[in-house]
């Protein structure tokens, strides 16, 4: 059977390109980069130059960037470092309500270790409301932390306006881009950021690498403790080989492959909101995400429709969290506004550089059939 | 987000379902759900003689409340009503073939619906 992945949201193919660069420092270049001997120095050379590719890839300076195992390490590393360095002379964090669980777990639980956290609200489009924003930040403000490119629903943020805020009220600035790295730009300077949160495997790279991006003079404490590697803020031996294949990632994304996810993109959305009561989820054309579909079909339920797809072939995910272990319809879906009927109705397809016309042409065929076989079993009208 | 494993029996009630024909005029109907977790069931059935004639079912739901239903109306269908009302959860999800443990609601809804259903006749029949 076909297999149509279209949940790269969730996870990436590595990239040929990316595997080549990475396999030589499995078994011949394994070196540890902390050893002063020539095998690790030839290890640090190529964390080294890493380093230097992702730090240029969003206006950065090579020592503003440290490697962690994942985009989840790197966004508890910002909640909980900030934190700590800062309590209890200041205690409030401001964060919305549609960030990821890593980001919003972090806030829970820093608020039973003596943290205040605003969780800010979004329109039905999955935009803050800069005002809100501007008036939530008190004298006891740490950081601002709000996504970026929405995993969700695509929904890209205006960063450059809430930088701006930052800035003037004197509060660090965080975002997680791990959906949006090199898909939308993203400028350190001009968007006043003080740390960014990227990672590997959603760009083609491998697992187990992220990249945190730290202002230079931003005070943090580290969550890990050891052998002071990552410029004293980030203990572990370098996963070096991860790490060569983050920035060989990096290196090869190109605006080219955006705009063909772009097309591709709105001809899935065109071609399924042309099914009776559908509707998109999220953010349109330049504000939104250029790989990201989700789309509420009322009256039937996401994860019929997913099961559905799946004896079919393709790989989607549903918008909401029924089918995972909790039984709670997407936060962020609500957040939006919607009903848990319609965030349960829900389905996120997210395709790649690699998804081809003919798959998106097989997706919307097939769609179209399981939505009629759900409709006529469905008890909702 | 993960997909849930489901039984080969499972799947293949929520794959193709015999019960979705839609009775017309149906002698009792009942509705259990609960819109949160995101399953809602319909049950319709035909009574002669205090035996379920026909049933059939309408759901919103993940596979497995699809399949619940389908398997409620196949083990009530030909039942007195006496009997289909004993039916128990353990009893579908014998049927299925096991069921993951936060889905186990789902065939307590199934039961539920036709319970109501019953219900609903009985009131009806006693006008």
């Amino acid at each position: 059977m076909k297999q149509i992945y279209f949940d790269n949201a969730a996870t990436t193919k590595v990239d040929e390109r990316v595997l080549k660069a990475m396999l030589p420092y499995f078994s011949k270049k394994y070196g540890n980069a902390s050893s002063l001997h020539l095998m690790g120095e030839e290890a640090r050379r190529a964390i080294e130059e890493s380093r230097v590719t992702i730090a240029k890839s969003i206006g950065a300076k090579y020592k503003e960037i440290i490697f962690t195992g994942s985009g989840t390490e790197a966004n508890n590393f910002v909640m909980k470092g900030l934190f700590f360095k800062n309590y209890p002379t200041k205690n409030h964090i401001i964060t919305t309500k549609i960030e990821h669980d890593c980001i919003l777990n972090s806030c829970k639980w820093l608020e039973t270790q003596g943290a205040k956290v605003t969780y800010l609200d979004v329109d039905e489009k999955g935009f803050i409301d800069l005002e809100q924003l501007r008036t939530s930040i008190t004298d006891k403000t740490i950081v601002v932390s709000v996504i970026h490119g929405n995993n969700e629903i695509g929904t890209i943020q205006d960063l450059e306006a809430i930088g701006k805020i930052c800035k003037e009220k004197g509060v660090l600035f965080h975002t997680d881009a791990c959906q949006s790295f090199t898909k939308v730009p993203i400028n350190v300077k001009k968007y006043n950021l003080d740390l960014v949160t990227l990672n590997a495997h959603k760009i083609h790279g491998p697992k187990g690498v992220g990249a945190l991006y730290i202002q230079e003079g931003v005070k943090i404490v580290p969550l890990f403790h050891g052998g002071g590697h990552e410029f004293k803020l980030r203990s572990s031996t370098e996963n070096v080989a991860g790490i060569v294949g983050f920035a060989k990632a990096v290196k090869i994304a190109n605006n080219r492959d955006v705009k063909k996810m772009k097309k591709l993109r709105d001809k899935l959305i065109e071609g399924i909101l042309e099914i009776p009561n559908t509707k998109l989820n999220g953010a349109e054309k330049d504000k939104r995400l250029c790989n990201n579909i989700n789309i509420c079909f009322n009256n039937i339920e996401g994860e019929a429709i997913g099961n559905f797809l799946n004896s079919k072939g393709i790989f989607g995910s549903t918008g909401s969290a029924c089918s995972s272990k909790s039984l709670e319809p997407s936060h962020v879906l609500l957040a939006l506004g919607m009903t848990p009927l319609q965030a349960n109705s829900s389905i996120r397809l997210s395709i790649s550089k690699y998804t081809t016309e003919q798959e998106i042409d097989y997706v919307l065929k097939e769609l179209k059939k399981i939505v009629e076989k759900l409709r006529r079993i469905s008890p909702i009208s | 987000m993960n997909q849930l494993k489901y039984s080969k029996k499972l799947m293949k009630y929520f794959k193709n379902p015999k019960f979705i024909k839609n009775i017309k005029n149906p002698d009792g109907v009942g509705e259990a759900g609960n819109i949160r977790c995101g399953d809602i069931m319909k049950m319709k059935i035909k009574v002669k003689n205090n035996e379920i004639k026909d049933i059939s079912f309408q759901t919103f739901g993940c596979p497995a409340a699809m399949a619940s239903s389908d398997v409620v109306c196949e083990l009530a269908k030909g039942k007195t009503l006496k009997a289909a009302k004993k039916l128990k959860k353990e009893d579908i999800i014998k049927k299925l073939g096991g069921m993951p443990p936060i889905k186990i609601h789902c065939s307590v809804l199934g039961i539920q619906a036709l319970k109501k259903a019953i219900k609903n006749y009985e009131k009806k029949s006693k006008k």
